[in-house]
């Protein structure tokens, strides 16, 4: 915890590590004590009883102690040398390496997108693709969108919005609602739901006009749990928690996905299998990211794109120069909540059921984690924190042979959320800039290329006024 | 009418609650503007730590007079609190002053999601209820109709050691030599640095009062309620917030008279209206307050500078 960068690097001083490593395991043994020492049971008489478990306790000091000496006598000093040696040498990553890396990336990326399902059919087999397509693809896939269409709000405008996922709900329920009443198809309705998510936008945008940072994202926090609230207590409309079940699964363009003469199977001569939905869901939410993504990168090219930005870096100077700071802030609310109620439909057309329970705050904190994590306003970025956090953690559910470590009873998944949350912390302190730095403005008016030589400005000579930048 | 006073003792005792966790927020807002997310699993764990020190005490070594374990609890309970917020501090924030506006608030998002997650693997699930303590109650008019309004030993208990702490508190921020360097970091935290004060000590400190308050706070509510669950942080802490804001954030005093206004506004609600919409009603407060009386009640209009 404390900088041991300054310390003499080619030295390992053991009593101070040893003091750093008693102090450390004694607050860990106070932290810990209370909730993990003792556990609450209930016994046979329906009674709040006291369990210890101190073996556990130990074992968790330990732990924490052990990695605290790891961290004074091997990691410290080597992040002391490493320091030292990166100052000589410049910046190790050479922004133009980096670049060329990231050019190269992203069409790799998209590949194995599009050749997934290819690449699972044909190592899992038919059965067991179904699981990796549906568990893995389809639902990181829904996640990247989500991130994606916060990014707009988020990274490119600036505005935290914590309650992202009521645009979602409103997608969903948009689509539930009315293709149980009135029998649509998905595709008219998928346009409809993100027609209604963007008018929701505006309207919750509106009053919010006026407030920025962390206000701003107290009172979406607010917004989103009122919807929540509503759907669960407005049951002749909503059904409250018991949910809409039922809903129509999307077709292939009129074409169901069912066993019967009709179904798309039969139609194109193949074996009945619900693999093919699987795989058209996975292609129809890539193609519905691949529009976001797209649009995205349209829009921060047109002149509202560079509003959204230059309103990110700094509200002040964009009304000074004349930008209408309403109508700017407006569109992006609008613009991200209708991908919102994009992914919102398709995730209503995927489960064929849906709750108040999948639209809690958790999903918003969850969506605003990624965009954060990935580094607000990088596309690439969000994807990669879309995987590595909803991929990591729908692993944890794959983990079945640490119940041969642990004893039968032991479940990983219940500790999801709990590693969810200690990454989004750690990431935060370990680049709180997100995986990839957060996007410079597309646009410098007589800069340089990169930020990291911006110090240097004066005395960059620049060939042309203003500079562009991709991707 | 008797509905009315009955609802108004409620909403105090409840405000009462509200107001110790608020003034968490306000108080750490003000020195470090941050909106500590976390503050209401905080408070949460706060709770279990109340409940597990009861259960020591009165099953393991059967301390039969409640007052006296009460007063046991909230003393263990405030020490392991605010040994946790401590280290929440040093880990989860500090590394990350200075850093961009948003960085603190997404990691107090994390840390809030591991404090319920880790209470919810820690000590399961299950709502934990306590037996039923101090229940004697003074029934103050019998109306014609039958209607009593009543006020519980409980309820006593909740005023009498919120307004003993607020004053103990009042007096730490306003006459010691700590306070006065705790306001200072507030005012000025580079010029508070220049001045000899110890800017990380005085943060940490911060923290540590926040932790204390809303260790009395989870007691209280252990108390009040009888219940506590992993999931108890979120709603609290939200509502807590609002208060803070209410009442101005960065005002103290704000913070207990907005945590009283949420308490009333929410046990009013309850009986005239719709007990289903009371969240509803808390959270529109919030959002109706920040948009039309951002500074609160008591505090400061926030001057934009350039």
């Amino acid at each position: 915890m404390t900088h041991e960068a300054s310390a003499p690097a080619s030295r390992v001083d053991i009593v101070h590590a040893l003091r750093e490593t008693a102090i450390t395991a004694l607050i860990a043994f106070g932290l810990l004590l209370p909730l993990i020492g003792f556990n609450t049971v209930q016994n046979i008489h329906n009674e709040l009883v006291l369990e210890t478990r101190w073996p556990l306790l130990a074992a968790m000091v330990a732990i924490i102690a052990g990695g605290r000496f790891l961290h004074a006598i091997l990691l410290a000093p080597w992040l002391a040398r490493h320091a030292v040696r990166s100052r000589q040498h410049g910046e190790a990553a050479h922004p133009a390496v980096r670049g060329r890396f990231t050019r190269l990336l992203v069409p790799f990326t998209l590949g194995f997108a599009v050749l997934y399902p290819v690449i699972a059919l044909s190592l899992a087999g038919t059965q067991g693709a179904v699981k990796w397509i549906d568990n893995f693809g389809v639902q990181i896939l829904i996640y990247v969108m989500l991130g994606w269409g916060l990014n707009i709000v988020v990274g490119l405008a600036g505005l935290l919005d914590l309650g992202y996922v009521a645009f979602y709900a409103v997608g969903a329920y948009s689509y539930a609602l009315l293709a149980n009443a009135f029998g649509l198809s998905f595709w008219i309705l998928l346009p409809v739901a993100g027609c209604l998510a963007a008018f929701w936008g505006i309207l919750l945008g509106f009053p919010v006009l006026r407030l920025r940072g962390d206000y701003l994202a107290i009172v979406t926090l607010a917004f989103g749990e009122i919807i929540r609230l509503i759907l669960i207590n407005w049951v002749p409309m909503t059904n409250g928690y018991a949910g809409i079940s039922g809903i129509p699964r999307p077709t292939f363009f009129g074409i169901p996905f069912n066993a019967s003469d009709e179904g798309f199977a039969a139609r194109f001569g193949l074996e009945f299998s619900p693999i093919y939905r699987t795989i058209f869901l996975y292609y129809l939410i890539l193609g519905l990211a691949m529009l976001t993504a797209a649009l995205t990168v349209r829009l921060r090219r047109l002149p509202i794109g560079r509003a959204w930005e230059a309103l990110r870096e700094d509200e002040i100077a964009c009304r000074s120069l004349g930008i209408n700071t309403t109508n700017t802030k407006l569109t992006a609310f609008a613009m991200g909540a209708m991908f919102a109620g994009f992914a919102g439909s398709f995730f209503a057309a995927r489960q064929g059921f849906i709750s108040p329970e999948s639209f809690t705050f958790m999903e918003s904190a969850v969506i605003v984690a990624i965009v954060v994590l990935g580094g607000m306003g990088s596309l690439l970025g969000v994807a990669i924190a879309a995987v590595i956090m909803i991929g990591g953690t729908e692993i944890m559910r794959e983990l079945d042979f640490l119940k041969l470590v642990f004893g039968s009873d032991f479940d990983p998944t219940q500790y999801r959320m709990l590693l969810f949350g200690f990454g989004m912390v750690l990431i935060m302190v370990w680049r709180p800039r997100g995986l990839i730095a957060t996007r410079e403005p597309s646009t410098f008016l007589n800069a340089p290329r990169f930020s990291l030589f911006r110090a240097r400005k004066a005395e960059s000579a620049q060939p042309s006024l203003a500079r562009e930048r991709h991707g | 009418m008797e509905v009315f006073v009955q609802q108004l003792i409620n909403g105090i005792t409840l405000g009462s609650i509200y107001g110790l966790i608020a003034i968490g927020y306000t108080m750490v807002f003000g020195i470090i503007g941050m909106v500590n997310f976390a503050h209401g699993d905080v408070f949460m764990v706060s709770a279990f730590i109340a409940l597990i020190t009861l259960l020591l005490l009165t099953t393991w070594l059967g301390i039969g007079s409640f007052a006296l374990a009460l007063f046991i609890v909230l003393i263990v309970a405030m020490l392991f609190t605010s040994l946790v917020n401590w280290a929440i501090e040093r880990v989860a924030y500090r590394p990350l002053r200075g850093s961009f506006r948003l960085a603190p608030l997404i990691s107090a998002i994390g840390m809030s999601i591991f404090l319920s997650n880790f209470v919810q693997v820690a000590q399961g699930p299950r709502v934990k209820s306590v037996p039923p303590f101090f229940n004697e109650v003074i029934v103050l008019t019998s109306a014609s109709s039958g209607y009593e309004v009543a006020v519980s030993y409980k309820q006593i208990v909740v005023w009498v050691v919120t307004a003993a702490l607020l004053l103990v508190f009042w007096f730490v921020v306003s006459k010691t030599a700590l306070g006065r360097a705790q306001r200072a970091c507030e005012q000025d935290q580079k010029m508070a640095a220049l001045l000899g004060i110890d800017v990380d000590r005085t943060v940490s400190i911060t923290f540590v009062i926040a932790a204390a308050l809303a260790a009395v706070a989870g007691t209280m509510y252990l108390m009040y309620y009888g219940v506590v669950s992993f999931a108890d942080g979120f709603v609290p802490g939200v509502k807590a917030f609002t208060a803070a804001v209410l009442g101005g954030i960065g005002s103290l005093p704000g913070a207990v008279i907005g945590g009283l206004l949420i308490g009333l506004i929410e046990t009013m609600w309850s009986a005239y209206f719709s007990i289903d919409y009371k969240d509803v009603a808390a959270f529109s407060v919030l959002a109706i307050t920040m948009i039309f009386l951002p500074q609160g009640i008591l505090g400061r209009p926030d001057v934009e500078k350039v």
